[in-house]
């Protein structure tokens, strides 16, 4: 008897996502689709505008990530017209960059992925929420983490403009300057930020590294993926968010390539599936070798785990000692356990914290040339930035006048859709077993395989009781409900 | 002593959206534990586990109010607002997607087959000797995929079903949701079935932050880049398109606070069905040319006029879609 489930999590990345698992006749899993079903198409009608308009355009892909496209959109439209930045206007988008990173990995971290470590992958689903984790830590913690996002968000629409869609960027430059008391406040904010990140991976050194099943579950069982790991690294191969080469190391943590934005063509290419509106990317070079891991794979891998796979360390002095603590606590480089994914964020966490304490003590950040002379218009421009959930490409194409007439996109998560799909197939492999009866907590080990990624499909579960809702059926060969088991 | 009042039912809900809307929700920040003491989310994809067929089996108007936020993009969008529809006493439009068809909307100059060779054929990192493209039904060695059809056009939430109440907004202000929800629960008396609420009544310029003179002439056009803003006065006296005069207020002048200036996310003024032409009347009024022809050399400065003053509303205004 072949039996299917289908998990609906209603949730988003251009909308909604969806997971259709096969069983065979023995009840093993067979197959897995992982399918997107949804698109709107910004390729297309981003064509006839001003390409200086596009930044503010593409940052409504995202509500969650506004700020790394409105980044790698202003790249893009500088190299459209010719110019880089002024060193002041540079540091005043990393600033707000930073800012937008510990905004985003803090509600990540606390709302979707501590749920499950915090109370445990087993506790009732009614806890399972950020709600609970505030009861279980403490209500005077769940405040200082909504504070934190908020002070950090206040930084964003200083410097943005607008709180969540961010008018920043201009060709060559940014808006507005920071006064010397807006920038006090500022390392106010910095300093806290810095105190809260290492709070968070104390935190996570207690509850998490500190509980032998959790680490079994973050270094075993079915969440290791062997795959190619990329990320955007500075001149001495550190971790950067805003600026830098793209470097890929395969499976076993070699260089493969490290590439300039510009020649991004030559080395990431997308496949297309009839069953889902996302497309796959691949390495180019290697090839679409379908859904396979292992040093053959085309497949790879855009998380902030596979960012300091790819780089050689942290550029701050605070997140380089929290990087070796890891590889000297996961004993090897590459790491290749998902569920590590969430250390590495953590870190990254904190990374973005004293590089925003930098920035606000740079003497330049409150610098008052804002904006660069234009060169000729080019026609064309590449950006590139590392999001919060993967390496963020935008490729502008214009005529003589700066009107867009080609647009080309290749966003975070979609980066891991293959790596994702393959993540889902492994964990219910080993979790959904002949005889065994289904359960809420099966439900869950499964969903914990894409959570790591962070995937912008939950980007809307950055939210308050963050958990992705599902419900699981299993039919039988004539499609007749056999068994359904709800979140609830 | 009066009894508590029951707390409202509400649902949040997103079509064809960026995820915005629902990040608005989250950003009343620590009020949210007042927001949770006053309504129970009763649905809310993005937090809760209520599934469709959940929704199916709930009474009609079972929810008191639901934030539909997004466009109409595809049939899963227009079944679940029509669905939504019939379960809730209130149908809300929640942010400019819902409103006037959005950012999203301006996939209405082109059509479902142009956007799909663009994304699967043409773009530059796309491998796809075989010209595959999404299908709705596939039939693959285990079973049927299913995905919802994507539409030839994008539609807002009033062109689909009926909508009680609209909150415009890109997304909108979180501290007008907050106004708006304790009027809802405190009873007040709502406004006419059809009124935009969480906003003001006036246009942008009423109450601009930037300086501006009573006597707008304008002799060119320019685009952003072209000059330098000078932080203080009116976009449009410098020269630079801004909406402001076709845009209902209400936003909290965060683009212009920005030093950019207004697309038009909050909608038409009051009374005004097409931002479009109301803008185009705000131009003709400024432009200091008496000859045709000077003045249609100053309007040729304006490059894609309809991308711009339709930026938020193409799917609701006259233009709608391309043919």
């Amino acid at each position: 008897m072949t039996r299917r489930i289908t998990i609906d999590p209603i949730t988003r990345l251009e909308g909604h996502g969806k997971i259709e698992i096969f069983l065979d006749e023995d009840g093993e899993v067979d197959n897995v689709y992982f399918q997107v079903p949804e698109l709107r198409g910004f390729e297309k009608f981003c064509e006839g505008r001003p390409v200086e308009e596009l930044p503010s355009i593409v940052a409504k892909i995202c509500g969650v990530c506004p700020g790394c496209h409105h980044m790698a959109s202003g790249k893009a439209v500088d190299a459209v017209f010719g110019v880089e930045p002024t060193p002041t206007a540079k540091k005043l988008r990393e600033l707000f960059y930073m800012a937008h990173f510990v905004h985003s990995h803090t509600a990540h971290f606390y709302a979707l992925a501590a749920p499950d470590f915090v109370l445990g992958p087993d506790a009732p689903a009614s806890k399972r929420n950020i709600l609970g984790v505030i009861e279980k830590v403490g209500k005077e913690i769940g405040t200082e983490v909504i504070r934190q996002r908020r002070l950090a968000q206040e930084i964003q629409a200083l410097l943005g403009g607008h709180q969540t869609f961010v008018v920043m960027n201009v060709p060559g430059g940014v808006r507005r300057g920071l006064t010397v008391r807006e920038r006090d406040d500022i390392v106010e904010k910095a300093k806290g930020f810095v105190k809260f990140a290492q709070f968070s991976l104390d935190l996570f050194q207690n509850v998490v590294l500190g509980n032998k099943d959790y680490t079994d579950i973050i270094l075993n069982g079915p969440y290791s993926l062997k795959l190619h790991s990329m990320g955007l690294v500075d001149e001495n191969n550190k971790v950067n968010f805003y600026d830098g080469k793209v470097r890929v190391v395969d499976t076993e943590g070699k260089e493969l390539y490290k590439y300039s934005p510009v020649d991004y063509l030559d080395y990431v290419a997308e496949h297309v599936e009839p069953w889902t509106y996302l497309k796959f990317p691949y390495l180019k070079k290697i090839g679409w070798k379908g859904f396979t891991e292992g040093q053959t794979s085309g497949v790879y891998q855009a998380t902030p785990l596979s960012r300091l796979n790819a780089s050689d360390g942290m550029a701050t002095p605070l997140a380089q000692k929290e990087y070796e603590r890891m590889y000297s606590v996961l004993g090897t480089k590459p790491v290749h356990a998902t569920l590590a994914m969430h250390w590495a964020r953590l870190i990254e966490l904190l990374y973005s914290a004293e590089r925003c304490l930098e920035l606000a003590w740079d003497n330049e950040i409150t610098g008052k040339e804002l904006q660069a002379q234009l060169g000729r218009i080019t026609g064309e421009g590449v950006g590139i930035v590392e999001a919060q959930r993967g390496t963020l490409t935008h490729h502008y194409f214009t005529d003589s006048r700066g009107i867009v007439t080609r647009v080309n996109l290749i966003v975070g998560t979609t980066n891991n859709h293959a790596a994702i799909s393959m993540s889902i197939k492994k964990a219910a492999k080993g979790l959904i077993r002949k005889g065994a009866e289904v359960t809420q907590g099966t439900l869950n080990m499964i969903e914990m395989a894409f959570r790591a990624y962070d995937p912008c499909f939950s980007c809307a579960t950055h939210s308050l009781p963050g958990q992705m809702p599902m419900v699981l059926e299993v039919r039988d060969a004539n499609g007749e409900l056999a068994q359904r088991v709800v979140r609830s | 002593m009066e009894a508590p009042k029951p707390k409202l039912k509400l649902a949040v809900y997103w079509g064809a959206a960026c995820g915005g809307c629902c990040v608005s929700v989250l950003d009343v920040h620590e009020k949210l534990f007042d927001v949770v003491a006053s309504a129970d989310f009763e649905f809310w994809p993005i937090a809760m586990d209520i599934k469709y067929k959940d929704i199916e089996e709930m009474a009609d108007d079972h929810l008191d109010i639901t934030l539909f936020n997004g466009a109409i993009r595809n049939s899963e969008n227009e079944h679940m607002a029509k669905l939504l529809r019939k379960k809730s006493r209130l149908l809300v439009a929640y942010g400019s997607c819902s409103h006037l068809g959005g950012i999203p909307g301006l996939a209405n100059f082109s059509n479902r087959d142009e956007i799909f060779r663009r994304v699967y054929e043409e773009s530059e990192s796309t491998v796809n000797p075989e010209k595959t493209r999404p299908l709705s039904e596939f039939s693959v060695r285990e079973g049927l995929l299913e995905i919802p059809e994507f539409y030839n056009d994008v539609r807002s939430l009033s062109q689909v079903t009926d909508v009680d109440y609209y909150i415009p907004g890109c997304p909108p202000q979180t501290d007008r949701l907050l106004e708006v929800f304790s009027a809802i629960a405190g009873g007040s008396g709502l406004p006419p079935k059809g009124s935009v609420i969480g906003a003001g009544k006036r246009a942008q310029c009423d109450e601009c932050v930037r300086k501006k003179t009573e006597n707008k002439k304008i002799k060119k056009f320019y685009r952003p880049w072209e000059i330098t803003d000078d932080g203080e006065s009116c976009f449009l006296e410098q020269g630079v398109i801004c909406m402001g005069p076709a845009t209902r207020e209400g936003c909290g002048y965060r683009c212009i606070k920005g030093n950019a200036p207004c697309r038009g996310c909050y909608g038409p003024t009051p009374g005004v069905t097409d931002p479009g032409t109301k803008m185009m009347s705000a131009i003709a009024s400024i432009i200091d040319e008496k000859e045709p022809d000077d003045i249609s050399r100053v309007v040729d400065d304006i490059v894609d006029p309809a991308g711009l003053f339709y930026r938020f509303s193409l799917p609701v205004s006259l233009i709608r879609r391309k043919l």
